[in-house]
């Protein structure tokens, strides 16, 4: 009964959502292309980046993350297009070292009401902004999450990866982001393996009890030795008396 | 079971580690050193007259019997830690030591002279208040204990419970004393603050109540503080607010008798709080009548109660600490008063008559470089001719205990502040005088301002004076080699203090928590220097930096202790040279602000200094030293330079960088809920460890490279549900610069405590898995792959592709106190894990064999790969013990350091003990072994080279001959 509680409830909200999102479909001109089942129970955040020459963080929005909270949950982006003006300024900011740095809200995916997930604060991550422009903004982003279901880490890379100094001449390569995004939920770290072991033994016994050699007896295995000994054993007897008696007489 | 085991032996039986040591190798390159810790209280042994062991009970719940002659153990008992194993209280008779342990938990009863236990009981809950020996007609059988609400009486030969009666009012009095003058009565006292005493006589043969009265005491809250029963059961006290001794007695109970201080021509020093010491030689009569009263820091007065009336015996003015001790009949007090600066005496004078004893001066000698003295355990005993002689042992603030004797000889002195070591380094020794004068000599300076014909003179004479070095060796060598070999000593003193060959000896520098530093030769584990820093809080966390080595000469090799108020976050400096000790001259900076982070860099001032950064809460940095040639060198590797920082309450790890201007932006964020999971630990790697070889060889013969990223942290959390269905332990792999998340797993129904070890690509890490109530290792590897992204240089910041992580974990049998990794010079000598387990043994565990590469189903690959087949338990082997029988108690860390030869790994593992060792993970390849035969070996060249030289010259004849023919 516990379980299904939260369940109606939860279908109540994305019934709730979907006669929201429709209405507010029409007018904000998104691709249609996206699938309905991230509209219905879904949420987005913003994804902001900051670049500037003197490192200070002013933050605009570059994107949102659409995120679809559950047992494995999905995300996926919309992202605007660079401007000619921060083109120029990433170039620039690029040209002295400076950081290309992105932000995130600090989110709880397993809420069930748009007033639990946002939580304060942002998790911040950065690039150096020339591997952003050589990389022709291809980047890959990827979003940790903990085992409730908190967002805890975000992480950026370009790939490739380096700063080699190339210079970008078309104006076009900055334009889309070409950003590869996932999230990260921790893997289960594995216990000691006994299962296994124990099974593997048992199948190795079970060979040994195949093997006909193996059955044999004590006395079947080793009859030669204990012969030769018994035989040793009775040699030497036989050759003691003598001795003995040589004793005897001295 | 038993087949899973067999499998494992004859596994084991594969591999051939052997890390055992020969009986003839004892103590050849190991030693120990057993601590009791801060003694709490002492006892000499009187019960004979020759008898040389003292009894000391300390604050580490340590019970143990000192030789008075040696300072050596007798024996030792180490009870558990934390309050369970606390020592209440010490009643010793005769041969017999009772102990109250664990807040009146327990009573035990030890045998003095053998350390053997006669007998333990359970005592019934209840706060322990206070005990005492119930002597009768001159004999004492009985111990009394004083609980919050129960007097239990006990007999002293089988600890039975003679009778047990619950103390009357308990809910409204505070009982805090017990007292028993050999009448047949025992005495209750009880306080309700700061309104009245009540007394409740007790019958020593039934435990029936003889009288029970309450008598007014207003000024009175704390009965044990201000209050000693003196001569014929006289309670007294001293109260500071009305400035009176009062007087009752409890056999009469008739009132308070109150007699001003005043009276008597007695002050007490403004904010001192005076206090009484009775003496009672035997638990079966009376205490003295004469006591002393402590009216200030330095002012003592031995005063007499007779009749009621308190009699002025003398008045020791200055006296830092004074005692009594009684031997035979007589009983005295030992004074100790200052002479000058760095002298005390201490004499004796006669309880009775408060006279000066004749030829009884004894001369302290303050250390310099240790604490006050703090308390006075006086030995005395009766000479020949009757007189008092006697030896004291003084208890300094630095936990030192000295034992002298007379006119002021120092029998032995030990330093119990090294069983409570914080944290070590071990610093290479400097170069001899000779070595040094080469160095000087290439040293680049020397070179550009001399000439040429200086230069050739400068090389002469110094060959000179190694040549004279030689020579003085070949002597010594000769010397010694007449002398019997038990006398030649090699004593090792600061002056001779030189690298050997190989850098198998060092300096150990120890931190204390007492505040206490220390300098440790580590072959011998003598201690060459000490120095006590004064003022440390009780709670400071320390971190010992080597800010430059022994390497450049002739710059003094410096350290730094950081040491911090865990409460305030306020830091302050020491700076040190580790070699001699003395502070050095480089005067540290003053922190104001509280300290969040100190990180040492790989960048150096000109004079070889490296350079600690501190940050502090307005994430503004300094730099020590801070001169100019450093602030450039800060500004231009400014942007190159990150850091970390760590908030466990708030589950918060944040990386900044620096930047030109020395403030900082915070660069990327991690947040953890707390609600869910707490930070326990954060692991970087060592920034002096190499890796040798960059990848590992495959079955077929293709390279695994690691993934060695200097930058890689380890963080351990901790769930906050501890429900053993849903308690985890998380790990993540994270990386300091740019905050990346490289791997995050999560080990279910498992429970803390993490012990964590972080080196090369691997993570070893310890748990209690609370499904299987067993402990489990569990390994993790990071490997780049087939192909390495960047072999030149390792960049966190271009390094695009994640690392492959591969896990296996394994049980093992026992629960560990403490874990480490072996260390050596390159990095070629396989590694080993040392563990410390709690029953005091130190384990050196093959990482070979937490591998997750161990493959569940041999293949001819794996066979070819050296990998042992998966087993899941991990077994104790008793050769792997490096310590052998040397049981080090209680081990709260392992510090490895390398050695100058390869194989060679040094060893030192401290908690109460201190224990020292060498370790070779591969066996020692690059050493000839002992026995090796220098004889045979050289016997044969020479034959060989003879038989060379004869043949030669025959076959030459032979050819001649030949030529002739």
């Amino acid at each position: 009964m516990a379980r299904f509680l939260p369940f109606k409830v939860a279908v109540f909200f994305t019934v709730l959502f979907f006669m929201c999102t429709d209405f507010i479909c029409c007018n904000n001109g998104r691709r249609v292309g996206e699938s309905l089942e991230t509209e219905l129970s879904g949420f987005s955040v913003p994804l902001e980046h900051s670049f500037e020459l003197d490192d200070t963080g002013k933050f605009q929005v570059r994107g949102s993350l659409q995120l679809k909270p559950g047992r494995e949950p999905s995300v996926s982006l919309t992202q605007n297009q660079l401007s000619e003006e921060d083109r120029a300024k990433l170039k620039e900011v690029a040209a002295v070292d400076g950081l290309y740095r992105i932000r995130v809200p600090r989110v709880f995916l397993q809420a069930d009401r748009q007033t639990e997930w946002q939580m304060e604060g942002h998790l911040t991550a950065f690039v150096r902004a020339c591997a952003m422009v050589e990389s022709h903004l291809s980047d890959v982003i990827t979003l940790h999450t903990d085992v409730s279901g908190y967002l805890i880490g975000v992480s950026i890379v370009t790939i490739p990866g380096a700063c080699r100094g190339t210079e970008v001449e078309d104006e076009v390569d900055l334009e889309v982001f070409n950003t590869t995004l996932s999230i990260m939920a921790p893997v289960n770290a594995p216990g000691p393996e006994t299962a296994l072991f124990l099974e593997r033994m048992e199948q190795e016994t079970e060979k040994k009890g195949k093997n006909p050699q193996e059955q044999k007896s004590f006395f079947a295995k080793y009859w030669y030795l204990i012969l030769g000994g018994a035989i040793f054993l009775m040699i030497s007897n036989s050759a003691q008396p003598p001795a003995g008696g040589g004793r005897e007489q001295s | 079971m038993g087949k899973l085991i067999l499998l494992l032996l004859s596994l084991i039986a594969f591999c051939n580690i052997v890390a055992a040591v020969f009986e003839d190798q004892v103590g050849k390159f190991d030693w120990r050193q057993q601590y009791v810790g801060k003694v709490r209280f002492s006892h000499f042994d009187t019960h004979l007259q020759s008898s040389k062991k003292v009894l000391l009970a300390t604050e580490s719940n340590v019970f143990a019997a000192l030789n008075t002659r040696t300072g050596d153990l007798f024996w030792r008992h180490v009870d558990k830690t934390g309050p369970e194993g606390n020592i209440d209280a010490v009643l010793h008779h005769g041969q017999d030591a009772v102990l109250v342990v664990g807040n009146g938990r327990v009573l035990r009863s030890w045998d003095i002279s053998v350390g053997g236990l006669n007998w333990e009981i359970v005592l019934d809950s209840g706060s322990f208040q206070s005990a005492c020996l119930v002597g009768q007609q001159g004999t004492v059988k009985h111990a009394a204990v004083l609980k919050k609400s129960v007097i239990s009486l006990h007999y002293l030969s089988n600890g039975h419970q003679k009778w047990i009666e619950n103390l009357p009012e308990s809910e409204t009095v505070n009982y805090q004393a017990v007292h028993s003058g050999g009448n047949g009565q025992v005495y209750a006292l009880g306080v309700v603050p700061h309104s009245h005493i009540a007394i409740v006589a007790y019958s020593v043969e039934d435990g029936e109540i003889i009288k029970q009265i309450s008598v007014d005491a207003p000024w009175l809250s704390n009965i044990p503080a201000s209050c000693a029963v003196i001569g014929q059961g006289m309670l007294t006290c001293v109260d500071s607010t009305t400035m009176s001794l009062y007087t009752l007695d409890l056999y009469q109970q008739l009132q308070m008798t109150q007699i001003p201080l005043q009276a008597l021509g007695l002050e007490v020093d403004p904010d001192f709080h005076p206090y009484l010491v009775s003496h009672q030689p035997n638990p079966a009569r009376q205490p003295l009548s004469e006591f002393l009263l402590h009216l200030g820091p330095d002012h003592h007065l031995l005063l007499q109660l007779n009749n009621g009336q308190v009699v002025t015996l003398r008045d020791f003015k200055p006296a830092l600490l004074v005692a009594f001790a009684t031997t035979g009949e007589k009983t005295v007090a030992a004074v100790m008063s200052p002479k000058n600066k760095t002298a005390c005496s201490i004499n004796l004078f006669s309880a009775e008559t408060g006279r000066r004893l004749l030829d009884t001066t004894l001369i302290y000698t303050v250390d310099p470089t240790g604490g006050k003295p703090e308390r006075l355990h006086v030995q005395a005993f009766l000479k020949k001719d009757d007189s008092v002689g006697y030896r004291v042992m003084v208890q300094t603030e630095d936990h030192a205990l000295t034992f002298i004797q007379q006119p002021g000889r120092v029998m032995w002195t030990r330093e119990e502040a090294l069983s409570h070591v914080m944290t070590m380094e071990m610093v290479d020794l400097p170069l001899t005088g000779t070595q040094a004068e080469l160095e000087g000599e290439f040293g680049k300076k020397a070179a550009i301002q001399d000439g040429l014909t200086s230069m050739v003179l400068k090389r002469l004479s110094s060959q000179l004076i190694m040549l004279q070095a030689w020579v003085a060796h070949l002597w010594k060598l000769f010397y010694d080699a007449r002398k019997p070999r038990s006398q030649v000593k090699n004593e090792v003193s600061i002056e001779n203090l030189s690298r050997d060959e190989f850098n198998l000896q060092k300096m150990m520098v120890m931190v204390t928590a007492s505040g206490k530093l220390f300098g440790i030769d580590s072959k011998t584990g003598s201690i060459l220097w000490k120095h006590y820093l004064e003022n440390i809080p009780d709670n400071a966390a320390f971190n010992l930096m080597v800010q430059r080595t022994t390497a450049h000469f002739p710059h003094p090799p410096q350290c730094t202790l950081l040491i911090k108020d865990k409460d305030s976050g306020l830091a302050t400096l020491h700076v040190f040279n580790p070699i001699f000790g003395r502070k050095s001259q480089v005067a540290p900076p003053v922190l104001s602000q509280p300290i969040l982070q100190s990180l040492l860099l790989p960048l150096m001032d000109q004079d070889y200094a490296k350079v600690l950064l501190l940050v502090d809460d307005q994430y503004k940095v300094s730099a020590f030293p801070s001169t100019k040639n450093v602030i450039q060198q800060l500004q231009e590797t400014a942007a190159s330079i990150f850091f970390y920082l760590v908030d466990s309450s708030q589950g918060r790890l944040s990386g900044y960088r620096l930047r030109t201007d020395l403030s900082t932006e915070q660069v990327w964020e991690v947040v953890i809920p707390t609600e869910v999971q707490k930070i326990v630990s954060v692991k970087g790697k060592r920034s002096n460890e190499h890796v040798h070889s960059q990848g590992r060889v495959m079955g077929d013969r293709s390279v695994l490279y690691k993934y060695l990223n200097p930058n890689l942290l380890a963080v351990v959390t901790e769930s906050t549900d501890l429900h053993q269905e849903r308690s985890f332990i998380g790990i993540l792999l994270i990386d300091g610069v740019t905050g990346r998340i490289f791997h995050e797993a999560v080990q279910r129904k498992a429970r803390g405590p993490v012990h964590v070890v972080h080196s090369e690509n691997w993570v070893v890490y310890e748990y209690w898995s609370t499904k299987s109530r067993r402990n489990e290792f569990s390994v993790i590897e990071l490997y780049e792959g087939m192909e390495l992204y960047n072999s030149t240089v390792f960049s966190s910041l271009d390094r695009p592709h994640a690392p492959q992580v591969l896990q296996q974990s394994y049980i093992f049998p026992s629960s560990i106190s403490t874990m480490e990794a072996t260390l050596t010079e390159k990095g070629i000598t396989s590694r080993h894990l040392l563990i410390g387990l709690p029953s005091g043994g130190i384990m050196s565990l093959p990482k070979m064999f937490l591998d997750p590469r161990r493959p569940e189903i041999v293949s001819e690959q794996s066979r070819e790969e050296n990998l042992i087949p998966y087993a899941p338990e991990l077994i104790i082997r008793t050769e792997w013990f490096i310590n052998y029988n040397q049981t080090v108690s209680r081990v709260r860390g392992i510090y490895t350091a390398p050695s100058g030869l390869e194989s060679t790994c040094l060893v030192v593992a401290y908690g109460l003990d201190i224990y020292q060792t060498r370790v070779y993970p591969s066996k020692q390849f690059d050493v000839l072994k002992d026995d090796y035969d220098y004889m045979l070996i050289s016997s044969v060249l020479f034959a060989l080279f003879f038989a060379t030289m004869i043949s030669k010259r025959l076959a030459e004849v032979k050819l001649l001959n030949r030529a002739w023919r």
